[in-house]
Parts: C-alpha cells; sequence; structure tokens
C-alpha cells in the first residue's frame, strides 16, 4: 500500500541552527531517504519553504480570494512529505517513527487513494 | 445449529486477507440466513463451517460484483476465489489472534478496541455493546462501522505482531478484554442482562488470547485475574439486592473451582519469570482468596504487590487501594498518609477516594471529616445499592 508520512515541524528552531546542526539534520534526513530507498519502498520526499511563504486561496461566489499565509497557522507547520510504497500500516508506521521529524515534530501516516488501473 | 463460538473463528477467516471485515460481517450474516433455509430441509452438512465460508465467500463474491467502488476491486475478487477454493478443503485454519491484534491496533481508538472485539470476534451487535458502555445504540453503531472502515482502509495488517513487537502490541489486546470486562461487571447487581453476560464473554476471550498465546505471562495474568474477581460475583450483593464490600464478603459464595483454576494460571504464568500488571493484579485477588482458608486476607503481600504495581502503573486506583492496605498493616494513621500524599486536585470527582478517606477518616476518629468525605462519595456515585451501602456507613457513625 501507498502512505503519504506528512511532516509537521516548527520552524523556528530551524532559523538560529548552527551550520553543523544544519549538517547533522540534512544528513539524518539523507540517512532516512537512503533507508528507505534501499528497502525499494521510497517513491517520492520533497520539503516545503516554510508556511510564511505560502499564499492561500479559495473561490467564493465566482471570486477567487487570496490570502497570505497558510491555510491553518500552527506552531508546527507543514513541512513536507515522503510518498512510500510499503506492505501494510504497521510497516508504514515503522518508517514514520524512524523519520528525524518524529524526533522534534510530528509524523501524520496517510493512505494514498487508490486509482484504477 | 453452529456454536455461536465458531463466530469469531469464521470472521477471522473471511477478513484476514481482504482486512475487510464489514463485508465479511454481511456475507456471514447471508450465509447463517440461507443456512437456515436450507438446512431444515436438506440436512445438516458434515461440515457446517466449512459450509458457512463457502456460502458467505459466494456472498462477498457477488457484494463486490454489484458494488462500484474506488478500489481495485478486480484483485479483490480474484483474492476471495483463490480463498474459496482453498476452503473447500475443510479445516478452517484459527486466525482469531489476527483479528484480536487488528481490533485492539494503536490505530484504532482505544475506547472503540474492546467494543470491535466484542462484535468480531462474538457476534455482539452494536445494542447490546451500546448499553453496557453506557452509549446510545446510534452512536457505537457508527463508531464501530467507522473503526472497520479504518482497519480497512488504513491498511491495519491482520498479523500476529513479530516477536520484537509482540510485546509492545499484546498490552494493548489485554488491556481491551480487561476493558470488556469491566465494563460488563460495572453492573454488578446483573439488573442489566447483556452488561452481565459480556463479562462472561470477555472471560472467554481472556480464555482465547490464553490458549492462542501459552507464553506469554500477562495474557495468563489477565485471565487468572479475571477469574479471580469472576468468582465473587454471587458474594457481591446480598439476598435483598444490597452491595457487600470485599471484607463482608461470604468467603462460602465464592466460586472455589474459579479461584483455583485461576491460582494454576498464576503459577504458570509466574514460572516464566515475565512480571506484569496483571499477573500483580491477580496476585492481589489471590492474596485477598486467602481468607477463604485462614480467615484473613494476606495484608502484608498485598501491601507489597501494591509498591509494586504503584511504581509499576502510577495509577490513582492503585494508590488507593495501596492506601486501604497500608490502614491493615500498619494502622489507620499511616493509611491515611499514604492516601493523603495523592494529589487531591486530579482526585477531587472520583468516588472511590473520597470513600476511601470517609473510610480511614472514621478509623482515625476524625468523624466530622469522615462525614463531609463520605457525602462526597455518595454525591459521586451513581449505583444507587453502592450509594445506599455508603449512606449506611455514614449513619453508622458514632456522634
Amino acid at each position: 500500500m501507498e502512505y503519504m508520512l506528512v511532516l509537521f515541524s516548527d520552524p523556528k528552531p530551524l532559523m538560529t541552527m548552527k551550520p553543523a546542526e544544519m549538517e547533522q539534520m540534512a544528513g539524518a534526513y539523507y540517512a532516512f531517504t537512503q533507508a528507505l530507498q534501499k528497502e525499494k519502498a521510497f517513491l517520492d520526499s520533497r520539503r516545503l519553504k516554510t508556511a510564511a511563504d505560502a499564499t492561500t486561496v479559495t473561490l467564493n461566489g465566482g471570486k477567487s480570494k487570496v490570502v497570505n499565509g497558510p491555510y491553518i497557522e500552527t506552531k508546527e507547520e507543514l513541512a513536507g512529505y515522503y510518498l512510500i510504497d510499503v506492505p501494510d500500516l504497521d510497516a508504514a508506521l515503522k518508517w514514520a517513527a524512524r523519520c528525524p521529524t518524529a524526533s522534534h515534530g510530528h509524523v501524520e501516516v496517510r493512505p494514498i487513494w487508490p486509482m484504477p488501473g | 445449529m453452529v456454536a455461536r463460538r465458531s463466530y469469531g473463528k469464521l470472521i477471522a477467516f473471511l477478513a484476514a486477507r481482504t482486512r475487510d471485515v464489514a463485508a465479511a460481517e454481511d456475507a456471514l450474516a447471508e450465509a447463517f440466513a440461507s443456512a437456515l433455509s436450507h438446512w431444515p430441509t436438506r440436512g445438516i452438512p458434515d461440515n457446517p463451517e466449512a459450509w458457512l465460508i463457502a456460502a458467505a465467500r459466494r456472498k462477498a463474491i457477488d457484494a463486490h460484483r454489484s458494488r462500484k467502488r474506488g478500489e481495485d476491486a478486480t484483485a479483490h475478487l480474484s483474492l476471495m476465489a483463490e480463498e474459496l477454493a482453498t476452503a473447500s478443503i475443510g479445516e478452517i485454519p484459527d486466525e482469531r489472534l489476527k483479528l484480536l491484534f487488528a481490533c485492539a491496533h494503536p490505530a484504532i481508538d482505544q475506547e472503540m478496541r474492546a467494543p470491535l472485539m466484542l462484535q468480531t470476534v462474538l457476534g455482539f451487535d452494536a445494542a447490546a455493546i451500546a448499553s453496557a458502555f453506557l452509549v446510545s445504540p446510534a452512536a457505537m453503531s457508527q463508531r464501530l462501522v467507522r473503526a472497520k472502515a479504518k482497519i480497512r482502509e488504513s491498511g491495519i495488517p491482520f498479523r500476529v505482531p513479530p516477536r520484537e513487537d509482540l510485546a509492545e502490541r499484546l498490552p494493548f489486546v489485554l488491556d481491551a478484554i480487561y476493558a470488556a470486562y469491566a465494563e460488563g461487571w460495572s453492573d454488578p447487581a446483573g439488573t442489566d442482562a447483556s452488561a452481565r453476560e459480556m463479562a462472561g464473554e470477555a472471560i472467554w476471550l481472556g480464555r482465547l488470547a490464553a490458549m492462542l498465546l501459552p507464553d506469554e505471562a500477562e495474557a495468563l495474568g489477565l485471565l487468572a485475574l479475571m477469574l479471580h474477581s469472576h468468582a465473587r460475583r454471587a458474594a457481591r450483593r446480598n439476598a435483598s439486592g444490597e452491595f457487600v464490600p470485599l471484607s463482608e464478603q461470604e468467603t462460602g459464595l465464592w466460586d472455589g473451582a474459579m479461584m483455583m483454576e485461576a491460582e494454576t494460571l498464576l503459577r504458570h504464568a509466574a514460572a516464566m519469570n515475565s512480571i506484569g500488571r496483571f499477573q500483580l493484579e491477580a496476585a492481589v485477588q489471590s492474596a485477598h482468596a486467602v481468607r477463604c482458608r485462614t480467615g484473613t486476607a494476606d495484608w502484608p503481600a498485598i501491601v507489597t504487590l501494591y509498591d509494586a504495581l504503584w511504581t509499576m502503573t502510577g495509577s490513582a486506583v492503585i494508590a488507593i487501594n495501596r492506601a486501604i492496605a497500608i490502614t491493615e498493616t500498619e494502622g489507620a494513621a499511616a493509611g491515611l498518609a499514604a492516601l493523603n500524599a495523592l494529589d487531591p486536585k486530579s482526585l477531587s470527582q472520583y468516588q472511590p477516594y473520597w470513600s476511601a478517606r470517609a473510610h480511614l477518616l472514621a478509623r482515625t476518629d476524625a468523624m466530622d471529616e469522615a462525614r463531609i468525605a463520605y457525602d462526597q462519595a455518595i454525591g459521586l456515585e451513581i449505583d444507587p445499592a453502592i450509594r445506599r451501602f455508603l449512606q449506611r456507613r455514614k449513619a453508622r457513625l458514632a456522634n
């Protein structure tokens, strides 16, 4: 089954991070991605720019309304995702626990809606 | 007729590979209906379970054909057809342990794990479960539907967790069985037949878990705990239906065979050297059961066991029982001191805290304070029989 690991974290600590810490964090994500690839569970992953750079659009009475900022303002914001393919939820939960985000933020595990064909 | 005990086995087998518990239930219900119309005229088949499985699979495939769904129905159908072929072999493999682990998966809401087991393994309908868990039948039914959808849609596996995960996952299963038991006897007067039945059925689930996991000490410990508690059910009320506290129960009314079985289980569990909450709680009950032979409970042992449980769980219920036990070994002042060490804020709405407090205050001759504590306890109690008991206790206080 395919799952998306939806990553939520507080962007503030990142802004004051020392280069060595940044390097360490990037290394942790790299190793996690490598592990997923080695197990043939990796499909895709992207990191998002901070929610402060988000713009939210909604259509209201045929007119688009554009608002600066994310849809929901939270301390821990949507920061990125991993798309993985694993046998079941237990396997997905294991990968979620290994994801570096799980130790400083939250990882939401969402099954992907299967497409026919 | 196929014994009701077959129900969970059939559901587990039908759902094990598709993970679609709701579809398995629907199919099995239809299979039972056609059994009712076929068997009386054509005779009961040699292997009723296999007959039901085959009928249920046909129903499931029909249901799938008529339904257009977003998921990959073809794969689902071929899986079912494949199993239809294997089902004719006869012996139905027991997949119930997998079903228990799916029902008690951490991705399922904690309060829904016991209801889900009662429905899928034992075949209780939502209304009976709702009445034991004090929610409306409509709400319970909706939550059960949602929980089953979660199993199917989120990919919760039908699998006994591998060795390295078992220690983490097994407590969820045992906790859910214990919750089913606790709900079942929260109505000790036995006025609610479905609740009374539920306690017995939870014990049956405990037996199933102990049978399927004979090397897990805590599974045996849980069964021992439930048996010890159930052994006293006839003594919990007197002839006129009034509540009788443990210390005043007539030991002659305790079920000796059930207690003996509990003791045997506990000994087996202890030999495995893997201590846990349920074994310790069962051991507390065992130390109470000693009163049958010696006339008094083994209070020093009870204090030691509650010490261990308190360290392990930090639970307020345990702390209150520990304070009462300390009263028996060191006197009421020491018991009260143990109770006073707890945070009263978190316990202010907890009836057992106030009744324990009242009891201990009375034993230290602090009658006015005891009266106030009894009033708190009486005001918080929902069971009328226990409320009357507390009122009698309060009235008995000397001026």
